[in-house]
Formats: structure tokens, C-alpha cells, sequence
């Protein structure tokens, strides 16, 4: 009998010494390991804002609910209630919990709004809980939302320059250390193991209030027309800076219903098109540049056609002798083929690719398309002749915008951005590559305020008080390789004020589809709209008082 | 001079060295239940009051009379199996099992008195007659024992129906029978091991299964093991101090306040606390086998040795679960687990132990 008890105290000591002395190293981390947790603190992501400070994309708390499954299952009668405020079935959250049991965070809703995330708390249940993380409102709402893009769920930039600038708005998330008991209640926190670093906010080139005005013509013209989709850009002429960038159709970032592809993409750089006679201005800078020509140079183009083998060039009427003038104010395309075919065909190719068509402008912006400009030694004559009028190849809205930007800018062409330089970046600035003479420059300026006066065909473009150096253009639109009938681009591409230029604004119409189609009579009043209110809204003296 | 012919080695009937281990061991309950119950005062005073009625209890107890006991103990047994019987058709129910009965006044688990009644009544039936009993009477022993052992097992509570049985089966072994009895028993125990399995319950089952691998299913039915091993480890050897465990602060370890109340006390106080607290327990042990042996007469010789060795198991039983030796049965830890019934038990209990021990007729000189 005392044998036995002192066998078994042996034993029951020899355990103890083994848990306790040996084993207990290991036995105390995992006493640690159960109640010792290191949470992630959630950084708060840096705002968007307009060159003026005003908030584009800011990211505000929300709470999120989630459970914990087992608890959560003990609650049962009272899902009604938790139910009822979220607007949610039985079964909904039944199957929310469905294969889950064995973890034990569940969310069961996401991004709740403060008043119901207060009377949740209210409901005091067991096993439930908010957690604190951010939503992104987008006070612009429509007008800016295909520039600044949008985040999903977990705060992280999918789409414009959310995505683009996610290095620098995406915060840093933390983390510190709690004591947790078996409900997953925290009961102190220990400490903070890394500090949360909040995102940078950063500041774009857009002006909201030139946004504003480019979004409300736009929207206005594209329904009128009732046309398929619109693109304006309006960007600084010097700096190269995108001031308004707006497409149609839209949508309202705030509502992830609307977060369609056709949508939100932005247009003005995923989409091309053939530039038409908007392009003309730069194979006559191409023939001046060439020496070749000079301003008074005059081309014969009578008969109004031209015959390159089984194709054939058209003009409205015959013009006749015209000069380079001439050209671009009636958009002769006999006479921008003639010049063209005169210039070697690495002369124009130059011309095209210095101003940056076939290439990305290296903005930044994702998915931002590159266009399509054929090398000169693949072109056939008939396609030396019809890149002169813009046949032939494909650009963005932002390549031509940025393309006209030398002619108001001393034959410079400028880097495009969409975020305002920092203090250091200031200083070493890049003022463009020259691609064209200033005088050049200067000159084709001054043909292209031709074709806003009387006689060209761009007349609708024209500004009170200022005066409009711009082009037209009309553009077949090309669908797998067919030019249809009655499908085309209504554009616009101008310069104001022309003798002293700010701002280059593309306009695009595409489809429109009430009987009016051309440029000069779709687009050219939504530039003359939006450049208006925008020069008035700059403070940009007047050029042409009377 | 006949009135020094008997003398009585106590005062009030009560067996002192026994008295100040059980007083050491209720201060130490009082104490780390006050850390295992959240620090909540009520609780703590709670069980002081029913400590109180336990040392009543026993302080009552004492004062009988082995013989006028052994009187009583037929009627004690039979309204016992009455009870076991009500408890089934009209016990309450509580955690899954039927163990309760509610009085009104108060609830009463009858299987507690069991644990007393059963080796008091197999303790009278065999010190009627001259020991080693016939085969007869042992049978007619095991019976008295297994019946209201079944009847527990039924509710199910098969904690308490082992501890009944064997409470009953020591008074048998002390009675005296052939080893090869025992080996006999043991083998066919062993033997009907299947059958046994098979009328477990299946929570039963799992208990059994899951202590041999607890870390099989650490979130399921190990869960109480792997949370009690790792209290008990993490207490080291000088212990993380009093109010300190986190295991049980923070609600990871189950029941911290009855059945592993051990481990809490382990977290606390480390290897040196239980070297203490084993050393208590050890001398009461001691003490009660010392009673035992000094028993006068068959009846309070087997009932002290009985008693003593049920004790002795409810102490291992309790401290082999909490330390991951043995499987998980309900069985509390003696005066420190919270918890009124089985304190009650325990005293009357020790009651017995001390009234045996001072109604011993000494010789004058």
C-alpha cells in the first residue's frame, strides 16, 4: 500500500519535472503562441488631389464585420437581428459560414456605414466583431473618375492613377502586439511592434475646375450627337501637363455597380484612331522643315483627285493652285498627298515619329496604348500619300494632344505627366525636345488660325476674345480593315490663344449619329466650349479684344 | 478507577494533524480560486461557505460512534440506490447528463453520496462475519457495489461510477481475497475491454481516443488536454505567480475553476507550488493510513482503509488528468476544486476518519 503511494507520487513528480522543467520552453511559447498576437494596423492611403489642393480620392474609416464562425454558430436566435440590419437572409450569412467553420475570422460584410456599424456594437454579441478599415470616396465623382481610377475592397489602386501612383499613396500597414483571450478579445495591447506609415499624398496636374468644364461639354455634346463614346485632353502647351482629361461614357466611382470596362476606360490612352486631317499639320511642318517648301509655296491640285494606281484621292471640290495656307484651311488632301509624295519618305516618318506617334508618351498611366506608325520602308506609295492626311496609322487622344503642343511651344515637344514636379524636380525641368524650328513652329500656328476664320472649316472653334490656331478632321471610321459607310470620328485639335499659346485641346466625337458628322461641325463647338470657359477660368488675358 | 478506563486522545472528537492539512489545503483552494474565478470575491466566498457546511459536516460526523454508525448504514445505502433510481426518471439535466436532483431548496447529486455509502454498506455486509469472506458473500459484495455503480454510469457519469466501484472494490480487497482471484478479475476485465468499448457512449469514446494523441484534434475534443498541458508547463519551475496564468485569465483553459483547477495552481505556482501542495496531501494520506492501521475492530479497520485509499485516488486521478497521464474524468481535485457537493462527500469523509480514530478504546495504562 505505501508502495503504491510512493510509486505514484514518483510518478506524478517525475511528469511534473518533465512539463515543468524540461518541456517547459516549449510548453511556455505555446502558451504565448495562443494569446500573444501580432494585428496588423491598417495604414491610411494618401489622398488625390487636384493641382489646387481640392480632393479628388480620399480614403475615410469604415468597420468591417467578421465573426468568429464557432462563436458565431452559439448565436444562432439571435441572427435575426444582426440579419435584419444588414439587410441580409438567414441564408446569406448561412452560406457565408458554409465550409468555414474551421477558421477563425469570417467577414460577413464589408465597408459598413457608421450608424450601422454603431447599433451592430449595440447588439453586444459574442463572436462578432468590427474591424477598422478605410473606403475611398471620390468627391469628383463622374467628371474625374477616368483619370483617377479606383481601388477595390482592400484599399489598393486597380485602375488609373490609383494604380499608377500606388507606390507612393498605399501606406505602409504596422503592426503591434496584443494579449487576446480565447474570444479573440483583445484585452491589452502590449506594444507597437512597427509603426504604420500613412501613404503619401499626391497632387496631380489636373485642375478640377477645367475637369469640370471639359466633363460637362463633353457629356452634353456626346448626348446631343447621341454619339458612341467622346475624349477631350487638355493639357498645358509649355509643360506638357494634362489640366482636363475626359472620356464618355462615364461612371460613378463611388458606386462599384457602374465599374463596367466600357465604362471606365480611359480613352484618351487605351483607345486609337486615325488622326485624319488633323494630322496635316505636320507633313506641311515635315515640307517646311524639308526646305523643300517655304510659306508661300503653292501646289497645283487640280484636278481635285489624284490616281496612285487603283486608289484615288479625293478633295471636296477642286481647288486648284492653292498654297500650304490653303491647304490646311480647306483640308485638301490632294494637296497634302502632292507634298507628301515630293518629301522622301523618311522626311515624313521623321516628322511623325519625332512628335510621338507610335510610341507610348511615357506618362505613366496604365495600359496606356502606343499606337501604330508603319516604318517608312514598308509604305507603299499610295500609303506615302494617305499618312499625309492621316490614313494610315493610329494614335491616342494624348499623342495628338501632346503632338499639336509644339507648335505652340517654339517647336518643343513636351513630356506629358499627370502629377505636379516636386521642389527638387523644379529646377532640372525638361523644357521638351525640339523636334521643329521655332519659326516653323510659328508658322504652321499661323496657317492654323486660318482655318478657324471665315472660309475654313473650322469656323465653329472660334473664341470671343481670342484667337484659335487649330484643325479638323473627319475620320472614316476602320473596323477590321473596312472604312465604313456612315460610322466617323468627329475631331478637333486647336491652340488658344494663338498668339500667345497656353493650352492645346483635342476633342474627339466618336460616332455621332444626327445626321452631322464633321469635325468642324461635331467637335470644334466643344472645343470652342470647353476652351472658353477654360482661358476665362485661367485668367488668360484676352488676345483678340474686338 | 472506572472512570479513567476510557480516555479519548482528542478534543471534541477531532483528529488534529488531520484538521490542519485539511485548514492548509482550504486556505490554498480559497486562494487560487480566487485567480482561476477572475478574482471575483463572490465566488471565493461562495465556496468559504460551503467550506464552512463541509467542516460542519465533518465536525457532526466525528462525534458518532463507529458502531452507531454501522447501524444506520443499510438504510443509508438503500435510500442511495432510491435516489440513483429518481435521479434517472426525474433528475434535472445539466451539461448532457442526468445527474441532478433539485429539492426545492437546493440541487443534490445522489451519486455523491454514493461515494460514501457504497464501501460503508460493502464494509458492513463483509464485517458481519469472519473474514476472508466466502465466495457467496463476495459476490453478494461485488453486487452491492456494481449496482449503484451501473445506475451512475447510466446518467452517464462515468467518472464517478469508477470511483464508486472502486471505493466498493477496496473494502473488498482489504477484506482479504486469493491473489489469484485478483489476476483472475484483472484478466477478465481486460478481456471484456471490447465489450466495454462498445457500450461506451461515443463522447466516451472520443475521451479515451483523444488522450491517447490529444494533439489530434487540439481544437476538438483535445482541446481541454493540449490547454491544461501547456498551463501547467508554462508555470515552470517557480511558477508565473499568483494572479498571473494567462491560460486561465484569458479563457483558454476549461473548467479552470473545478476539474483543472490543478492546472491553474501549476501555471501559478510551478513546480515548487505542487511540491508543496503534494507534501500536504501526503501527510493527510499519511496520517489517514495511520488511523487506518490503529482502527479498532473489522468494520472501522476496512471502512478507514477504504476511505484512505478512495482519497488517495480522487488526489492521483484528478492530478494524472491535469498533467496529460490520464484520460479526462470529471473527478475534482479534493478541497481546492470549486464546487459544493463533492466537498460535502469529502468531509463527511473525513468525519468517519476522525470518529474512528477518537472513539478508539484506550487502554488505562
Amino acid at each position: 500500500m505505501l508502495a503504491c503511494l510512493v510509486l505514484i507520487i514518483a510518478v506524478i513528480v517525475a511528469r511534473a519535472v518533465y512539463l515543468q522543467v524540461m518541456y517547459s520552453d516549449f510548453l511556455q511559447g505555446q502558451g504565448l503562441a495562443r494569446h500573444l498576437r501580432t494585428l496588423p494596423v491598417m495604414a491610411h492611403r494618401g489622398m488625390l488631389l487636384d493641382r489646387h489642393g481640392e480632393t479628388l480620392a480620399a480614403s475615410t474609416p469604415v468597420d468591417s464585420l467578421w465573426v468568429n464562425p464557432v462563436q458565431f454558430a452559439n448565436l444562432r436566435p439571435r441572427w435575426g437581428e444582426l440579419a435584419q440590419l444588414l439587410g441580409m437572409t438567414l441564408a446569406e450569412i448561412e452560406s457565408l459560414l458554409q465550409g468555414r467553420m474551421q477558421r477563425e475570422f469570417v467577414y460577413i460584410k464589408r465597408h459598413l456605414p457608421p450608424h450601422l456599424a454603431k447599433e451592430i456594437k449595440a447588439l453586444n454579441l459574442d463572436g462578432v466583431f468590427l474591424q477598422r478599415e478605410y473606403r475611398r470616396y471620390y468627391p469628383a465623382g463622374e467628371a474625374a473618375a477616368h483619370v483617377v481610377g479606383f481601388t477595390n475592397v482592400d484599399d489598393q489602386g486597380i485602375e488609373g492613377l490609383e494604380l499608377a501612383l500606388e507606390p507612393y499613396l498605399a501606406g505602409k500597414s504596422g503592426s503591434k502586439q496584443v494579449i487576446q483571450d480565447r474570444n479573440g478579445q483583445i484585452i491589452t495591447e502590449v506594444g507597437s511592434v512597427k509603426m504604420a506609415q500613412v501613404g503619401e499624398d499626391v497632387r496631380l496636374s489636373i485642375d478640377q475646375h477645367l475637369q469640370y468644364i471639359a466633363h460637362r461639354e463633353l457629356k452634353a455634346a456626346v448626348q446631343q450627337a447621341q454619339a458612341k463614346a467622346g475624349t477631350a485632353v487638355l493639357l498645358d502647351v509649355h509643360t506638357g501637363e494634362v489640366l482636363a482629361m475626359v472620356n464618355q461614357p462615364g461612371y460613378n466611382p463611388n458606386n462599384k455597380e457602374e465599374r463596367l470596362p466600357e465604362r471606365y476606360r480611359n480613352r484618351a490612352v487605351t483607345d486609337v484612331f486615325e488622326p485624319g486631317s488633323t494630322l496635316k499639320p505636320f507633313t506641311i511642318a515635315a515640307a517646311l522643315e524639308s526646305k523643300q517648301y517655304h510659306v508661300k509655296s503653292t501646289v497645283d491640285t487640280s484636278p481635285g483627285t489624284l490616281n496612285l494606281g487603283k486608289y484615288q484621292i479625293r478633295d471636296s471640290r477642286n481647288y486648284g493652285v492653292i498654297d500650304l495656307t490653303t491647304i490646311l484651311q480647306k483640308s485638301s488632301n490632294v494637296g497634302a498627298s502632292k507634298i507628301a509624295l515630293s518629301l522622301k519618305p523618311e522626311v515624313l516618318w521623321n516628322m511623325l515619329t519625332k512628335v510621338g506617334f507610335g510610341a507610348i508618351t511615357g506618362c505613366g498611366f496604365p495600359g496606356e496604348a502606343d499606337g501604330r506608325l508603319p516604318h517608312f520602308l514598308d509604305w507603299h506609295t499610295a500609303e506615302h500619300a494617305t499618312l499625309s492626311f492621316g490614313y494610315g496609322l493610329n494614335v491616342t487622344a494624348l499623342q495628338l494632344a501632346r503632338a499639336y503642343a509644339i507648335f505652340g511651344n517654339e517647336g518643343r515637344l513636351p513630356p506629358v505627366r499627370f502629377t505636379l514636379p516636386s521642389a527638387s524636380e523644379t529646377f532640372a525641368r525638361t523644357l521638351g525636345t525640339q523636334v521643329i524650328q521655332p519659326q516653323t513652329a510659328q508658322q504652321i500656328l499661323s496657317m492654323l488660325e486660318t482655318v478657324v476664320q471665315s472660309g475654313g472649316t473650322g469656323t465653329k472653334a472660334m473664341l470671343e476674345g481670342f484667337n484659335v490656331a487649330g484643325k479638323t478632321g473627319t475620320v472614316r471610321k476602320n473596323s477590321g480593315g473596312v472604312y465604313n459607310e456612315n460610322e466617323y470620328f468627329a475631331l478637333f485639335a486647336g491652340i488658344a490663344p494663338a498668339s500667345q499659346p497656353r493650352l492645346v485641346l483635342v476633342v474627339i466625337i466618336e460616332e455621332p449619329n444626327t445626321g452631322a458628322y464633321y469635325g468642324g461641325e461635331v467637335a470644334a463647338p466643344v472645343f470652342a466650349k470647353i476652351m472658353q470657359e477654360s482661358l476665362r477660368l485661367l485668367n488668360v488675358p484676352p488676345d483678340a479684344p474686338f | 478507577m472506572l472512570k479513567t478506563a476510557w480516555r479519548y486522545d482528542h478534543f471534541m472528537h477531532l483528529d488534529k494533524p488531520l484538521l490542519l492539512g485539511l485548514f492548509s489545503l482550504s486556505m490554498i483552494g480559497l486562494i487560487v480560486l480566487y485567480s482561476a474565478g477572475g478574482q471575483n470575491m463572490d465566488v471565493v466566498l461562495g465556496q468559504a461557505s460551503r467550506m464552512a457546511m463541509g467542516f460542519s459536516v465533518m465536525f457532526a460526523i466525528a462525534q458518532l460512534h463507529p458502531h452507531y454508525i454501522a447501524r444506520w448504514v443499510p438504510w443509508i445505502y438503500t435510500a442511495g440506490l432510491i435516489l440513483l433510481v429518481l435521479v434517472l426518471v426525474m433528475g434535472d439535466i445539466s451539461k448532457g447528463s442526468q445527474r441532478w436532483l433539485n429539492l426545492g431548496l437546493f440541487r443534490f447529486q445522489p451519486s455523491e453520496m454514493m461515494k460514501l455509502a457504497v464501501p460503508m454498506m460493502v464494509t458492513w455486509f463483509l464485517a458481519n462475519r469472519p473474514l476472508p469472506p466466502s465466495p457467496l458473500r463476495l459476490i453478494i459484495a461485488i453486487l452491492i457495489a456494481l449496482i449503484p455503480m451501473l445506475l451512475i454510469a447510466k446518467q452517464p457519469d462515468l467518472g464517478t461510477a469508477l470511483l464508486v466501484g472502486s471505493a466498493g472494490m477496496f473494502v473488498i480487497f482489504f477484506a482479504g481475497i486469493p491473489w489469484k482471484l485478483i489476476f483472475g478479475a484483472g484478466a477478465l476485465l481486460a478481456g471484456a475491454a471490447p465489450v466495454f468499448w462498445y457500450l461506451l457512449h461515443d463522447y466516451q469514446r472520443k475521451r479515451i481516443l483523444v488522450f491517447l494523441d490529444p494533439e489530434s484534434e487540439p481544437l476538438g475534443a483535445g482541446y481541454h488536454i493540449v490547454q491544461s498541458k501547456i498551463a501547467v508547463g508554462s508555470g515552470g519551475f517557480y511558477g508565473k505567480g499568483w494572479l498571473n496564468g494567462t491560460q486561465s485569465h484569458l479563457e483558454f483553459l476549461p473548467e479552470s475553476t473545478t476539474d483543472f483547477i490543478f492546472a491553474v495552481f501549476n501555471e501559478e505556482f510551478g513546480m515548487l507550488g505542487v511540491l508543496l501542495l503534494l507534501s500536504i496531501y501526503v501527510f493527510i494520506l499519511t496520517r489517514g493510513m495511520y488511523i487506518a492501521m490503529q482502527a479498532q475492530g473489522t468494520f472501522a479497520r476496512l471502512l478507514s482503509s477504504s476511505l484512505v485509499t478512495t482519497l488517495f485516488v480522487y488526489i492521483f486521478v484528478n492530478m494524472g488528468m491535469v498533467i496529460g497521464l490520464l484520460p479526462v474524468v470529471g473527478v475534482p481535485l479534493p478541497l481546492i476544486s470549486y464546487g459544493g457537493t463533492s466537498l460535502v462527500t469529502l468531509m463527511a469523509n473525513f468525519g468517519l476518519l476522525m470518529g474512528i480514530h477518537t472513539h478508539r478504546r484506550l487502554l488505562s495504562n
